[in-house]
C-alpha cells in the first residue's frame, strides 16, 4: 500500500498519525511546497513575539518524518493530479504513484485587486513560517507598518511585531476588529486592549490606492507606511482537485470520511468544506486548526481501511491579545443570554433548547463545557442551565451523567 | 490503563486532593513552605453546592480533543496518557476551549497546566489519590473509558 500526502501541515500530521495507528508498513510518500519540517502555523506571530522559536514550534519534534517512517520531499510542489493513472506529477517532472491520495493543501492568501499595489515594493503576506522570517528579516525599531485587514490573521500579525516596531497601522473595511469572531462589544474592547500597545486602527474603511510608501484610504486618511503586510482574507487552495476534475464549491466537497468525489482521493484542512452543526449543516469552509487536524486523522484511518466519521464540527476560536484571552464558538444565531461577570465579557446563544454558541472575553477557565454542550446538543432542560450560564461546571449535569463523566460508569 | 475516578457520594469537599495535588506539584519538600499563605493552583478542582461535591482532574480521554486541536504541538499522548510540555506551549487555551470536562487549566507561568497523574514529579503516584481520606478518588483501571466525543 502507498499513501501520498500533499501538504505538510496540521492536516498532513493527523492524517500521518492515523495511518500509523492502523498501518505501521505501509509506505508514505509525502510533498510539500514549504521547504520546512511540520510546524505550527498559528505560532508565527507567537515567533515574532519572542514567545516560542523555530525549534519549539516543530509540531511533533524534528525527526517526527523519520519517527513515522515517511519519505518526505520538503520543498517540493505538486504540480498535478492524474486521478485516472493515480499518480501525482511533482513539480520536477516526477510522476509518483498512490493507492490512497489526501489532499492538504490549506489556504492560499486572497489579494483583491487594489490600485497602485505594484508600485509597492515592501509588501507580503503573514501565512506561512517563510512570510515570518521575512517580515523579520524586514522590520526595525523605526519600522511603520500598515496591515490590511482586520481578522485573526491581521491581529496576530499587529500583536507580533507591535513591540518591535515604531508603528503598525491597521485597516479594516468591517466596522470593527475580528469582525468574523467578535461582535461589536467584544471588538471594542479588543481593540482598546490593542491600541495600549502602539498599534492604530482605521475601521470602515480600505485603501484607495497605494503610492510606493503611503495609502490612501477611502476615508481620505493618508498613512505612511515602511512595510505592508496584505491580511484580507484566505481562501481554500483547491487547484490541484479543480484541475483533477474534483468537486469543488469554494472549498472541495468531501463525505463524512473525508472523501472527495475522485476515487481514492481524500482532502482535508481548510481545503475541504465542512458542514456547520450550528448553522443547520450548511457547507462552510472552518479554517481553523482542530477542524484540520480531526478531518486529517479522519482521512488517515479511512486511507488505513477505516470506516471513520468526522465528529459534529462547528467555528471556534480561542486565543487572545496581549493578556486578554477570549474564546467563542459556534453560532450567535439565536436568543442572547448576557452573563454578568466580574471582568470581562460572556455572551451565551441559546436556540431551540441548546446552546448553540458562546463568547467569553478575559475570564475564559472551563469554557470547553459549554463547547461539549454545543457539540453534543445537550437539551437545555435536563441540566441547571441557570447554574451552568453562571459559570462552566459539572454540576449543572444530574447525578448519573457526572458518574458517567467521572466514575467511569456506563448509563 | 489506570485512571482517577471519583466517587462523588464518598466525597467530603475537604479539598484535601487540591493541596496534595498544590504540593506535589510545587517542587517543594515541606508542604507548609509550600502552601502556607499562598493562593494554590492546584490540577484537581473540587466542585461543591448544597450537599453534592467531587473533584474534577484531567479524564486522559481516550480520543483527547485537547491533544487534537493543541495549536502548538505542546499536548501528546504517550501510552494513553495525555502530557503538556510547558516549555511549548504560549497559552492560547485552545485546549481549555476543547475539554468537555473543564479538566485544563491556566497556570501562573502562562503556559496551561493539566493532571499527568503524578508522572512528571516525585510522586511517581497520584498524590491526590493517596491522601484522599475517603476513598472518593481512586486510581485504577475500570472498563469505559473516558471519551472527550
Ligand atoms: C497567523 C495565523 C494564525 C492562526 N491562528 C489560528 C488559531 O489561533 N486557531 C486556529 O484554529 N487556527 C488558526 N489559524 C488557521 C490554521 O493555521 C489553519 O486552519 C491550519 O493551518 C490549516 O491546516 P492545513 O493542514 O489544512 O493547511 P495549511 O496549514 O494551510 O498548510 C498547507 C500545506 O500544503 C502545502 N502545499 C500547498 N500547496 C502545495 C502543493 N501544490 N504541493 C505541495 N504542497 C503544497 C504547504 O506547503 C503546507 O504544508 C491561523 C493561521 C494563521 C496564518
Amino acid at each position: 500500500m502507498r499513501y501520498v500526502i500533499v501538504g505538510s501541515s496540521h492536516a498532513a500530521v493527523g492524517c500521518v498519525e492515523a495511518i500509523r495507528e492502523r498501518d505501521p508498513q505501509g509506505e508514505i510518500v509525502l510533498f510539500s511546497k514549504e521547504g520546512h519540517r511540520p510546524y505550527s502555523r498559528p505560532l508565527i506571530s507567537y515567533y515574532l513575539q519572542g514567545k516560542t522559536d523555530r525549534e519549539r514550534m516543530l509540531l511533533r519534534g524534528g525527526d517526527f518524518f523519520e519517527r513515522m517512517n515517511v519519505r518526505a520531499h520538503l520543498g517540493c510542489a505538486v504540480a498535478a493530479i492524474d486521478a485516472a493513472g493515480h499518480y501525482v506529477l511533482d513539480e520536477t517532472g516526477e510522476k509518483t504513484p498512490y493507492d490512497k491520495l489526501l489532499i492538504a493543501t490549506g489556504s492560499v492568501p486572497f489579494v483583491p485587486p487594489m490600485e497602485g499595489l505594484e508600485k509597492v515594493q515592501n509588501k507580503q503576506g503573514f501565512l506561512t513560517l517563510d512570510d515570518a522570517l521575512e517580515l523579520e528579516g524586514r522590520l526595525n525599531p523605526q519600522s511603520r507598518v500598515l496591515i490590511i485587514g482586520a481578522g485573526l490573521i491581521g491581529m496576530k500579525c499587529a500583536e507580533g511585531i507591535a513591540h518591535r516596531v515604531q508603528q503598525v497601522d491597521v485597516v479594516e473595511m468591517a466596522p470593527r476588529v475580528l469582525p468574523a469572531v467578535l461582535d461589536t462589544e467584544a471588538a471594542a474592547l479588543v481593540q482598546a486592549r490593542m491600541e495600549k500597545e502602539n498599534i492604530r486602527f482605521h475601521l470602515g474603511t480600505s485603501a484607495e490606492r497605494f503610492d510606493a510608501a503611503e495609502a490612501l484610504l477611502k476615508n481620505g486618511e493618508k498613512i505612511p507606511f515602511d512595510l505592508l503586510v496584505l491580511a484580507v482574507g484566505v481562501r481554500p487552495n483547491t487547484a490541484l482537485l479543480e484541475q483533477a476534475g474534483a468537486a469543488v464549491q469554494r472549498g472541495v466537497q468531501v463525505d463524512e470520511g473525508m472523501r472527495t468525489t475522485l476515487k481514492d482521493v481524500y482532502a482535508a484542512g481548510d481545503v475541504a468544506l465542512s458542514h456547520d452543526s450550528t448553522d443547520d449543516d450548511k457547507e462552510k469552509v472552518l479554517a481553523i486548526l482542530p477542524n484540520a487536524y480531526l478531518q486529517g486523522r479522519v482521512a488517515g484511518l479511512n486511507m488505513a481501511g477505516g470506516q471513520d466519521r468526522l465528529p459534529e464540527v462547528f467555528p471556534m476560536n480561542a486565543g487572545g491579545f496581549f493578556d486578554l484571552h477570549m474564546i467563542s464558538a459556534g453560532s450567535t444565531r439565536g436568543e442572547e443570554i448576557r452573563v454578568e461577570q466580574e471582568t470581562g465579557l460572556k455572551k451565551l446563544y441559546v436556540r431551540d433548547d441548546k446552546l448553540v454558541g458562546f463568547l467569553m472575553l478575559g475570564d475564559v477557565e472551563r469554557a470547553g463545557i459549554y463547547t461539549a454542550l454545543i457539540r453534543d446538543k445537550t437539551p437545555l432542560h435536563s441540566i441547571d442551565f441557570a447554574l451552568i450560564a453562571k459559570a462552566p461546571q459539572l454540576m449543572a449535569f444530574s447525578g448519573q451523567e457526572r458518574a458517567r463523566k467521572l466514575g467511569g460508569k456506563a448509563i | 490503563m489506570k485512571r482517577i475516578y471519583v466517587e462523588e457520594k464518598w466525597c467530603l469537599a475537604c479539598r484535601l486532593c487540591e493541596y496534595n495535588c498544590a504540593f506535589a506539584n510545587s517542587g517543594k519538600d515541606d508542604m507548609v513552605k509550600a502552601l502556607k499563605g499562598a493562593k494554590i493552583h492546584p490540577r484537581i478542582r473540587v466542585e461543591q453546592a448544597g450537599g453534592i461535591s467531587f473533584a474534577v482532574s484531567c479524564r486522559h480521554c481516550r480520543d483527547p480533543l485537547c491533544q487534537r486541536a493543541c495549536i502548538s504541538g505542546a499536548l501528546s499522548l504517550k501510552d494513553g496518557q495525555v502530557h503538556i510540555d510547558e516549555n511549548k506551549c504560549v497559552g492560547c487555551y485552545t485546549c481549555i476551549m476543547v475539554c468537555p470536562y473543564g479538566a485544563i487549566m491556566p497556570s501562573e507561568k502562562g503556559a496551561v497546566q493539566k493532571c499527568d497523574l503524578c508522572m512528571q514529579n516525585h510522586n511517581g503516584e497520584p498524590a491526590c489519590v493517596a491522601g484522599c481520606p475517603n476513598r472518593a478518588i481512586v486510581y485504577e483501571e475500570r472498563e469505559d473509558e473516558p471519551c472527550a466525543m
